[in-house]
């Protein structure tokens, strides 16, 4: 077997060496009927790596890829072109095969590499700290509602119906099982935002308010009326992001008055992946850092004076408080901490910048021409790469008949909300600099022939 | 600008090991690296966008005015940053990495392939379902063999990594208990266990209580059968345990716990030691996580990501979350989400995660249990466990190992520091072990063995670097012994010198910042 170094006579000898007459010997703990007598059944016996490789690729062609048709899917992932040399970076196995930087004297590396991501997500979006990354943005959300709660004592969340319905069940499973109160509701199909009713709804009962920018339909509001509202309660205001790169083109949170900004970072660096790995962000203010969850890695220096960094603050952690730690987390999504940071080195804030003015044209323009299809009414006044319209027609229907046409036209709202009749004709269109003129135009004619 | 932009100056002619300074602060293929920050500018770029095409905004008035504050570099001075960064870590690709519960074996380099094929890596979450039918048989085949290796019910496969899998499994048990009506508050946990599994009570709102380990190294059954009672919701047990030593009684303690109505958890992080030998589901276990990053081999990555998918007993699997992957009769594969939960899954406790899992961890660990077969399988948990044990009589004349008489280990061996002479301790030892071009093993965990060094080979060792690393620590624990006050300098000849984490946790850097401009001009 091509991954096992040793050979029989290896064998031999080291059962030698330790004085065991048969490696049955070495597994005498384990009671008798227990231990499976051959090799276990139903799994076939090893292969060759052209074996493996076929049957993998066999698999991979049944999947329609997203870079091979007109493609405008957004809703929390996101497409873009990922610069060849991120590959390579995170394939260095270095960073592929190390493993969580315990050892700081021989993992400067990683640590170094955490430290400038930590700085890149905090200045992105408008924050003193970040952490080393969560699992995905999903559960980050729910990390910085726990965080809110621990710091203002109180347990009712309000999250805004603009945010990614997955995300709110995430935090619907967990809360079941905590103090947690939540209270959300169904985005109405409408240009504006929650925002008002979310400012009414904050008391004095209120740990933190939670709202998605741009949201679940491509919206964007300012949001220093509900922060001014939710201090004034004594609430905190966690903003989430699914699109980073839209903070190329727009305000951050942070600079908005949101004290805990969490998101996903997929969109830089990390590939569709089907949905995972990704990476989740996590940034707060710094008056705050000791309640934070995940790892950190800090700025020190060795015995001879010279600057290096380690994890830090590790008390917060699960392997140092156990049961009274911040969260359980302990492996958290480093290998795609770094494509993010490599990524957004490499488009620095220039880069960034005409990245995002790049997809907000090209969304503009394909806004514009969905939009002048006879029944398609485009709900969005504000948005940045991605927008919502609304059909003549069920969007659901509308996309698997899409499908057909060899298109992958968006999300609708059906799938994203099923059963809710107010948003079945909602369509949910991402249109990235990976969109070309030929991709827009497949979109409208596909559409066209669908809602006439 | 400075020579050396790290802020770290040669102050003498020499160091204590008497070596030249350079006047860059390299040393030949151990080259210095600034930070980003340091080196690129809001100006430089190295990706290269067409003509921008002029539109009007829409972007709702809130145009961003501020600078960001995002260095750039060009590529090849990106490509370059992270070659040099990437020299300053120890890697499974560099040489034996034992730390123990870990299970640092190589990652072959076909997953890695198989994961980048555009089939795989370039598929939206909430494509159309007859779009990703092979991203589904993905999942329904290895949960399929999870099934089959475990002798297990059900699968959870969204959970992110093991801590998440363990969330998972208490989430079902918690479920489970709920359903017949039957609160009860409290989990028991060994002394000897991760972290991350009382943290994890914690945080699915249990209260956490000890339970002692006897001399042997194994969880106390009579202590444990006198704590179980109507209150009690699950025991949490690491098998094999965190001593590297397998619970003969596990079937036992599964037997007490059922009988006083609770539920048994295993933490999977050492299924290593006994993947295609023992089924786990033979033993009486309730729910158990498998990090595919330790035993089935996807890359750690610098700590993730990983992938902790749940095999659910009978009782548990109705509970598990959503969404899944099916599989029909007419061989068509659906995922399961809230929509049809109520025909499909009605007792669904929830959704997890925004989407459906770490599909790259998945294809990665499909081909790694593809190209093992049973009879590779078998044979990754005998040589983890031939290795560990020849690591363990290699070792133990010159560190004590406590539990060393009571019969071999499993997958990792476990060392204390008794005999250490002159305020030497385990952490010396482990920074001379960097010396020597090892990894350290895992220091000073689990609690209940004084000094522990707990070593974990792997089955991807060879007899040859084992009997490096053997003659090593042989070497190394002799200077312990007679309290060689040297090893408290280790290591010397590593990128850094031992850091100062006081100095980190007491003013914390978080964050990089310029420097104000008068140190800038220096």
């Amino acid at each position: 077997m091509r991954y096992l170094p040793l050979s029989d006579p290896d064998r031999s000898e080291m059962l030698r060496v330790i004085g065991a007459g048969s490696i049955d010997d070495l597994f005498r703990d384990v009671p008798e009927e227990a231990r499976l007598k051959g090799p276990i059944e139903g799994l076939p016996m090893h292969a060759s790596e052209m074996a493996v490789e076929r049957h993998m690729s066999t698999l991979s062609r049944k999947n329609m890829v997203a870079g091979d048709v007109p493609f405008f899917l957004g809703c929390g992932a996101y497409r873009h072109h990922v610069p060849a040399s991120v590959d390579h970076i995170i394939q260095r196995g270095e960073f592929l095969t190390s493993y969580t930087p315990y050892q700081p004297e021989i993992a400067q590396g990683t640590l170094q590499m955490l430290f400038e991501f930590q700085t890149q997500v905090a200045r992105l979006f408008g924050c003193e700290v970040a952490n080393a990354s969560m699992y995905d943005g999903s559960t980050a959300m729910w990390e910085a509602i726990v965080m809110s709660h621990r710091i203002s004592r109180r347990n009712k969340t309000i999250i805004s119906s603009g945010v990614h319905p997955h995300y709110v069940s995430v935090a619907r499973t967990m809360a079941k099982f905590t103090e947690d109160v939540l209270e959300t509701g169904l985005p109405d199909l409408t240009a504006e935002t929650d925002a008002e009713r979310l400012i009414a709804s904050i008391d004095g009962e209120t740990s933190a308010v939670v709202v998605q920018y741009p949201d679940i339909l491509g919206r964007i509001a300012d949001l220093t009326a509900i922060a001014e509202a939710a201090h004034a309660a004594g609430a905190l205001l966690i903003a989430v992001v699914t699109e980073p790169v839209a903070l190329g083109a727009i305000r951050s949170p942070g600079e908005m008055g949101a004290d805990i900004v969490v998101g996903e970072g997929q969109s830089i660096g990390v590939g569709l992946q089907f949905g995972g790995p990704y990476v989740g962000l996590f940034a707060c203010r710094e008056k705050h850092v000791r309640q934070m969850p995940g790892r950190l890695a800090g700025e020190t220096v060795d015995a001879e004076g010279k600057r290096g960094f380690v994890l830090t603050l590790s008390t917060r952690e699960q392997h140092i408080r156990r049961e009274k730690a911040t969260s359980n987390i302990c492996t958290s999504s480093v290998l795609c901490a770094l494509a993010f940071t490599a990524h957004l080195t490499l488009l620095g804030e220039k880069g960034l910048r005409q990245l995002a003015s790049l997809n907000h044209a090209r969304a503009c323009e394909a806004a514009e021409r969905l939009a002048a299809i006879t029944g398609v009414e485009l709900l969005n006044t504000s948005f940045f790469n991605e927008f919502t319209l609304k059909l003549p027609v069920e969007a659901r229907p509308a996309v698997h008949a899409m499908v057909g046409k060899g298109v992958l036209g968006g999300v609708s709202l059906g799938r994203l909300y099923p059963g809710i009749d107010a948003l079945q004709n909602g369509l949910v269109v991402a249109v990235t600099e990976t969109a070309s003129d030929e991709d827009i135009a497949a979109l409208e004619t596909a559409l066209k022939e669908l809602v006439q | 600008m400075t020579v050396n932009p790290s802020g770290w100056r040669p102050s003498a002619p020499a160091n204590e090991q008497g070596e030249a300074q350079t006047v860059t602060g390299n040393r030949a293929l151990m080259l210095e690296e600034p930070l980003l920050f340091e080196i690129g500018s809001t100006e430089q770029t190295g990706v290269d966008f067409a003509e921008m095409p002029r539109a009007a905004t829409r972007l709702g008035g809130l145009e961003r005015s501020r600078q960001i504050g995002l260095a750039g570099l060009s590529e090849p001075e990106a490509v370059r940053h992270y070659t040099r960064l990437s020299r300053q870590n120890y890697a499974i690709d560099l040489g034996l990495f034992p730390l123990g519960s870990c299970t640092m074996k190589h990652n072959p380099r076909l997953n890695e392939k198989v994961a980048r094929l555009p089939g795989f890596a370039d598929v939206h979450p909430l494509q159309p379902q007859e779009t990703v039918q092979g991203a589904l048989q993905v999942i329904n085949e290895l949960a399929f063999w999870l099934l089959d290796l475990t002798g297990m019910y059900g699968v959870a496969m969204s959970p992110k990594a093991g801590a998440h899998g363990e969330l998972c499994g208490l989430l079902c048990i918690r479920a489970a208990l709920e359903a017949r009506g039957d609160k009860r508050e409290v989990v028991l946990v060994p002394e000897s266990a991760h972290g991350t599994n009382p943290a994890t009570a914690a945080f699915a709102g249990y209260r956490v209580e000890n339970i002692p380990a006897n001399p042997a190294g194994r969880v106390d059954l009579e202590a444990l059968k006198a704590r179980l009672g109507p209150d009690v919701a699950a025991v949490m047990i690491t098998n094999p345990n965190t001593c590297g030593l397998f619970e003969p009684d596990m079937k036992a303690i599964s037997d007490a716990v059922h009988t006083a109505g609770g539920f048994v958890y295993c933490d999977g992080a050492n299924f290593n030691a006994i993947v295609g030998k023992v089924r786990p589901g033979d033993l009486g276990i309730d729910a158990m996580h498998i990090n595919l990053h330790k035993t089935f081999s996807t890359p750690h990555g610098g700590g993730g990501p990983g992938s902790g998918p749940v095999v659910l007993s009978e009782a548990l699997a109705p509970f598990g979350p959503l969404p899944f992957a099916a599989k029909y009769p007419d061989g068509s594969f659906k995922l399961v989400e809230e929509e049809h939960a109520a025909d499909e899954h009605p007792n669904a406790f929830g959704r997890m995660v925004a989407f459906h899992g770490q599909m790259g961890m998945f294809t990665r660990a499909l081909a790694y249990i593809l190209s093992h077969g049973a009879d590779g399988l078998k044979q990754v948990a005998e040589d983890s466990v031939l290795n560990a044990n020849y690591v363990l009589r290699s070792l133990e004349d010159v560190l004590e190992a406590p539990f060393g008489q009571s019969g071999p280990c499993m997958h990792e061996a476990i060392f204390s520091d008794k005999g250490f002479e002159g305020g030497v301790s385990t952490i010396d030892l482990a920074k001379a072990l960097i010396d020597e071009g090892f990894h350290p093993m895992t220091m000073y965990f689990p609690l209940v063995v004084h000094g522990a060094m707990l070593i974990e080979p792997t089955e991807t060792e060879s007899k040859a670097s084992l009997d490096q690393f053997i003659m090593a620590v042989r070497s190394i624990a002799e200077r312990a012994k007679a309290g060689d006050q040297s090893l408290k300098a280790a290591p010397v000849h590593a990128p850094r010198r031992r850091l100062d984490e006081t100095l980190a946790a007491r003013k914390p850097v978080l964050t990089y910042r310029e420097p104000e401009p008068a140190q800038a001009a220096e």
